[in-house]
């Protein structure tokens, strides 16, 4: 049983990745994105991890994946074109890279065996276990990354943001002037 | 296995059963509850008070031309309304309906997913619903649809924040993500929203933000950018958004009255076995409709609120509120008081 | 016992990488380039948590917690880069975002 879920959703992570990494339109890409998303939290949950398996749905497909695609559409991202010639010398050895990595990596894991996962522990599943290392072991590197997260606040609404003396304005005139600027219109009708 | 199997399968047939007829009864509720508020007869044709309303307005969706624009994304146009109703019909399976049942011997938990992490599991798939806002908006290649349907999730977003941060203040005391726990925290204390009234508060309003229901529902109101994400969808697609917003309304007024109101427990009321589980259920229903009568009450008596207004109400006045309430709540279990 | 060896959860997350790598590297498109490293990091999480349940541990756990809000953080920041660079030069195809070469 565990064996075939393995199987279904390894599958589909790998195509879902494929589509990502192949697919010309972003929308597409990022959509793909997400069911590879959910196919690696079902694999966190078989790998006792219920609680990353959540936080991954919370985090990377609810939330991050959500402000890529409003950047595209913010962006009105469109389909990539055709690759430009230049483009071709990098896939030729981007693919041939990634098998050769992909064999190595195979290679490596059968010489070794393939070793049965250990069973499953109540200590590695329970979310006490979790919270009590890091709130004790990594409470340093816990603070870290909210003051990470702070700074990452700071950093991405400032650089996001239009330079406060742009050329170019909203295109609207400040909300007071409309009345004034009305009232001069009706005027210089009448 | 197999049993377990059974047992969980049934058990997400009774939960489905409740859900699935919330946004017929609602229709009806709706119209006349929002009759009444404005002094008129409402539905009272079809049927005695207007009580097959719903019927005649399911056999006009089934029946209605299914118009498809013609530049539209295809794939993602059709997926959106599916994508809605995802969160919609998952987001119950962590609500527990009643106390443990004792079969053979066998303890028999009344949720359909016992999981350690129940109340995250809920925030993580009710997060997806921004997707199907995002998608019918981009997917309709229509401006207006396009707007509403980024105003739509950029409002989804944001009030996700002060939710989830008033449940987190219920979950201090209860030490537990499970929402069996909690309902049994507030059976041996008091129900939550007493000592938490502001996080009760937090999560109201954030609630109505999270379903699009008015005050908050300015991506999809009849007379803001036509109707808003949902605009160039027809009859069965548009009857599977209203669908899910109802039944998104009514898991989610599920998890606030398992957060704050007892859930499935009375105050006093100790039955068990079967009998125990039913009038659990019972409680449960009764206590979302009372929820569900809130939310239709609320939406016919306050004005909408404009887009800026919301961001700003949901950044700068929901989001320190439910850190002040965690705060409180966590100073109060230090303090033992809770 | 499980009967999935953990080599097939690491073979699946260095193929993922893999997937990820290639795309980072022949994609034009700077967004498509951002889904390709999240993707990675994604890959490299799955074998974080796999040897997390290999040797019963909970750091793993822990550092894939951490690599998410990593994640998160650079994901937030290098999008708003994206929208600074889309309105001073209209485009994000990364073959054309060369100011600094030469």
């Amino acid at each position: 049983m565990e064996t075939l879920i393995f199987l279904i959703f390894a599958a589909l992570a790998v195509a879902s990745s494929l589509v990502v990494v192949i697919h010309r339109s972003p929308v597409y890409a990022t959509m793909s994105l997400v069911v590879t998303l959910f196919s690696v939290a079902v694999l966190f949950v078989l790998l006792g991890a219920p609680f990353l398996g959540a936080l991954q749905i919370l985090i990377y497909a609810g939330a991050i994946v959500v402000l890529f695609l409003f950047v595209i559409m913010l962006l009105n991202l469109q389909k990539e074109g055709e690759s430009a010639g230049r483009r071709r010398g990098q896939i030729w050895v981007a693919i041939p890279g990634a098998l050769i990595f992909i064999g190595m990596v195979g290679l490596v894991f059968w010489r070794a065996g393939a070793p049965e996962l250990q069973p499953l522990t109540p200590e590695l599943v329970s979310l006490k276990g979790l919270a009590t290392a890091l709130f004790s072991d990594y409470l340093l590197p816990f603070e870290i990354v909210g003051l990470l997260l702070l700074v990452a606040v700071i950093g991405a609404t400032v650089a996001a943001r239009r330079a406060p003396d742009a050329a170019e304005g909203t295109g609207l005139p400040p909300r007071e002037d409309f009345v004034a600027e009305d009232t001069a219109r009706k005027e210089a009708r009448s | 296995m197999t049993s377990e199997l059974v047992a969980t399968l049934l058990k997400y047939a009774v939960m489905f059963g409740v859900f699935i007829n919330v946004a017929p009864i609602m229709n009806w509720v709706e119209r006349r509850a929002c009759a009444y508020i404005q002094d008129r007869p409402g539905p009272n044709r079809v049927g005695p008070l207007g009580l097959f309303q719903p019927l005649a307005d399911a056999a006009k969706f089934l029946f209605k031309e299914d118009v498809t624009p013609a530049a539209a994304d295809k794939l993602l146009y059709l997926m959106a309304p599916v994508l809605a109703l995802l969160p919609a019909f998952t987001t119950f399976v962590i609500i527990p309906f009643g106390p443990d049942l004792t079969i053979d011997g066998r303890t028999i938990p009344l949720v359909v997913a016992p999981v350690d992490t129940g109340v995250l599991l809920f925030l993580a798939l009710s997060s997806l619903a921004v997707y199907s806002l995002v998608l019918a908006g981009y997917a309709s290649n229509n401006k207006f649809s396009l707007i509403g349907g980024i105003r739509a999730s950029a409002q989804l977003i944001s009030y996700e924040l002060a939710l989830t941060l008033s449940v987190l203040a219920v979950l201090l005391p209860v030490n537990s993500f499970r929402l069996a726990d909690i309902v049994a925290y507030q059976q041996a204390h008091v129900w939550n929203f007493i000592p938490q009234i502001l996080g009760f508060f937090v999560f109201l309003v954030a609630s109505f933000a999270e379903t699009n229901r008015l005050p908050f529902d300015l991506p999809e109101a009849e007379s803001e950018l036509i109707a808003g994400f949902h605009t160039e969808y027809s009859a069965m697609r548009f009857a599977a958004f209203f669908q899910a917003e109802y039944t998104n309304m009514a898991a989610l007024a599920a998890l606030g009255v398992t957060l704050f109101f007892g859930g499935w427990s009375l105050p006093g009321v100790h039955i068990s076995g079967v009998l125990g589980a039913i009038v659990g259920l019972a409680t449960l229903v009764g206590k979302i409709c009372v929820c569900m009568g809130v939310f239709v009450w609320i939406r016919w008596t306050f004005p909408r609120f404009r887009y800026d207004q919301l961001m700003r109400l949901g950044w700068k006045v929901l989001l320190p509120l439910s850190i002040l309430n965690l705060i409180l709540v966590a100073v109060m279990t230090l303090a033992g008081w809770l | 016992m499980s009967s999935v060896p953990v080599s097939w959860y690491l073979m699946l997350a260095a193929l993922l990488f893999a997937i990820g790598t290639v795309g980072a590297l022949t994609r034009r498109n700077g967004i498509s380039i951002f889904l390709s490293i999240e993707l990675m990091l994604n890959a490299a999480n799955l074998t974080l948590v796999a040897f997390s349940r290999q040797l019963n541990d909970h750091t793993g756990q822990l550092v894939v917690f951490f690599v998410m809000a990593v994640a998160a953080a650079e994901a937030a920041v290098g999008l708003a880069l994206f929208i600074a660079v889309f309105r001073a030069r209209r485009t994000i195809d990364v073959n054309r975002l060369n100011l600094m070469r030469g």
